[in-house]
């Protein structure tokens, strides 16, 4: 079977030319489409893993990595580059496959996804030395943290880089998210964008059952940030509110992505129960099928 | 061999951190002081006041504090935060497990208030369980100085030429100061306060006093005792604990720490695996601490240089 997935991948479009932005919403949706194929291709191959919230982001990333973020895949350690902090470690398939595509590494590498030896770890490791990756994460509620140190340290030294970061909606029951976004406003951390995938879903059922995180644009207004909503699987809505958050000046900006969990495959979408698991070969290529469809 | 140190006056290691902090501040702009509200109380206001604009106040939030200090590394920065060792090491542990240990990043945390000396606290201040829970995490190195001059030393050496997480643990209760400025000292090793063949007693931190003490106590009663400093616990010198056990045959371990998994476990994991001789342990028998005057509680705990000759005519009987 794994031969057959191989294939598939050796079939992608190869990014080894210079990386360049890409400007046209269009051939954005055809990105995030290729980026959403291959995601499910590798966790199915993997065998396990998170499908559904990876499915959700990947127009967020798509417009991040492709559209919005300064970074130079030929150059990883470029002390200018803008920085993803992923703090929901376990939709690192979205992060891996768009890093692939950006040019950060070959797209046959996403076939090692939770192998032993990956450089592609189930939630991601910098021991590992994946290019592009910037945090170690996979406990929730630590990546908010993170990127406050590192838009701390941009600050200190005058540097005009941005720290996105990307949580969870069900991260938010997190207290520590919220220590981090105090100190963000404390500190005005306009070079910080904090990205919430409001997917109203978590592992045990709708997030409103779990524990209510609502009203949250009200949350985040009182610990003084600038509170944006948009379809976060609309590539226009996205590219438009990331301008509108970077032009924010003196204090933090969080954008409450609305994005339905395993987008794309409709006969899986806004199903918490994708959340933790992977599709078998023949839900995959089912999968697949759905995703060129639409 | 006859003991020549001699105390200087007594002064707190937390002193000695803090002024470590600052000499290593002065010599490199790259390193970052975070607050947790009770910055005086841990040493750090040398640092702030003189370097206001690189100590980041966080307030009463310890686990961002830890997180924060990831990024910063993560971003070229050498951060350093201190605060009562409960909170920094035992409330953030898995911040420091992910954010700091996994990401490999050189972050140096202090923990502040570690030991029962802290007094009449109590035991929520105590930090007793520390040692063992910072050193079975990977890349860590974990530091415990044995006085305020050598926690000034550690401090600059764990700050400047270290490259992973860092724990340093200090107390606050003044004791004797009693090691060289220009003393020789290197992380990982371990330093031979005397010679000695009957017995080793291997102490950290507030305890290598006591242990020099107990030794003269033994010495009297004509028992050659041998005491080494091990301030660094991880990675902990494993060639000079062997050496210990083959030559002296007894070993008595010394610490302000839970029994459980710290200090003294630390060197029996190694005797058992390389040289298995009889151990007794000075540390807290598995209970919380309490309110008291700490000479009065280290009394009460036989953590003191009483307790270390009764372990070492104990581990004697043993041989
Ligand atoms: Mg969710």
């Amino acid at each position: 079977m794994l031969s057959v997935w191989i294939l598939y991948f050796s079939n992608v479009k190869k990014t080894d030319q210079m990386f360049e932005k890409i400007t046209q919403p269009g051939e954005l949706s055809e990105m995030a489409r290729e980026i959403r194929k291959d995601i499910v291709k590798s966790l199915a191959v993997a065998g396990s893993g998170h499908t559904g919230g990876a499915l959700g982001l990947a127009d967020v990333f798509t417009v991040l990595y492709f559209n919005r973020m300064n970074h130079r895949p030929e150059d990883p350690e470029w002390p200018e580059r803008d920085r993803l902090i992923l703090s929901i470690g376990h939709v690192a398939p979205v992060l891996y496959t768009t890093l692939a595509h950006a040019g950060y590494f070959q797209v046959n590498e996403l076939t090692t996804l939770r192998k032993l030896g990956s450089r592609l770890q189930g939630h991601p490791g910098r021991d590992h030395h994946l290019p592009g990756l910037e945090l170690s994460a996979g406990s929730l509620g630590q990546g908010l943290s993170v990127a406050v140190g590192m838009a701390l340290a941009a600050k200190l030294d005058q540097h005009s880089w941005k720290v996105f970061s990307v949580h969870g909606d069900g991260e938010l029951q997190e207290g520590a998210i919220w220590e981090a976004a105090m100190s963000a406003a404390h500190y005005k951390l306009d070079n910080l964008i904090a990205i919430i995938d409001r997917n109203h879903v978590q592992i045990d059922g709708p997030t409103s059952h779990v524990m209510e995180i609502n009203p949250l644009a009200e949350k985040w207004k009182a610990f003084g940030w600038e509170v944006f909503e948009c379809d976060g699987n609309n590539i226009s809505e996205l590219i438009a509110t990331f301008k509108n958050a970077e032009n924010v000046v003196g204090k933090p900006s969080v954008i409450i992505a609305r994005t339905l969990m395993g987008k794309g495959v409709r006969s899986i979408e806004g199903d918490y129960r994708w959340h933790g698991k992977a599709p078998g070969t023949a839900e995959a290529e089912e999968f697949i099928r759905q995703l060129e469809e639409n | 061999m006859e003991i020549k140190f001699t105390n200087k006056g007594d002064k707190a290691t937390k002193t000695g951190f803090g002024e470590g902090v600052l000499a290593a501040a002065e010599m490199n702009k790259n390193v970052i002081g975070i607050g947790a509200d009770i910055t005086t109380s841990v040493g750090m206001n040398f640092f702030r006041d003189k370097f206001p604009e690189r100590f980041i106040s966080l307030g009463i939030a310890e686990q961002n504090c830890v997180g924060v200090a990831a990024g910063l590394a993560l971003s070229g920065k050498t951060p350093v935060f201190a605060t009562y060792a409960v909170f920094s090491a035992l409330r953030t542990t898995d911040q420091i497990r992910v954010s700091v240990c996994y990401n490999d990043v050189h972050v140096v945390i202090g923990g502040a208030h570690a030991g029962i000396s802290v007094g009449p606290d109590g035991a929520t201040h105590q930090a007793l369980e520390d040692i063992a829970i910072m050193r079975v995490l990977p890349n860590i190195t974990v530091l415990s100085p044995c006085d305020a001059t050598q926690a000034k030393i550690l401090t600059q050496k764990a700050i400047l030429d270290l490259k992973g997480p860092v724990y340093l643990r200090f107390g606050r209760e003044p004791v004797p100061d009693f090691t060289s400025e220009n003393q020789e000292i290197e992380i990982g090793k371990g330093q031979l306060l005397k010679t000695g063949n009957a017995l080793t007693i291997f102490a950290t931190g507030h305890m290598v006093w006591e242990a020099l003490q107990a030794a003269t106590t033994l010495e009297k009663k004509g028992i050659s005792v041998r005491v080494i400093n091990l301030h660094t616990i991880k990675p902990i010198d494993k060639e000079m604990i062997i050496t210990a056990a083959q030559e002296t045959g007894a070993i008595v371990t010394a610490e302000e720490h839970q029994v459980f998994g710290g200090f003294g476990s630390a060197i029996a994991e190694v005797l058992a695996q390389h040289f298995p001789v009889p151990v007794e342990m000075v540390a807290m028998p598995d209970c919380f601490g309490e309110s008291g005057q700490p000479a009065e509680l280290m009394q009460k705990y036989h953590l003191n240089s009483e307790g270390i000759v009764e372990k070492s005519l104990l581990v004697l009987k043993r041989k």
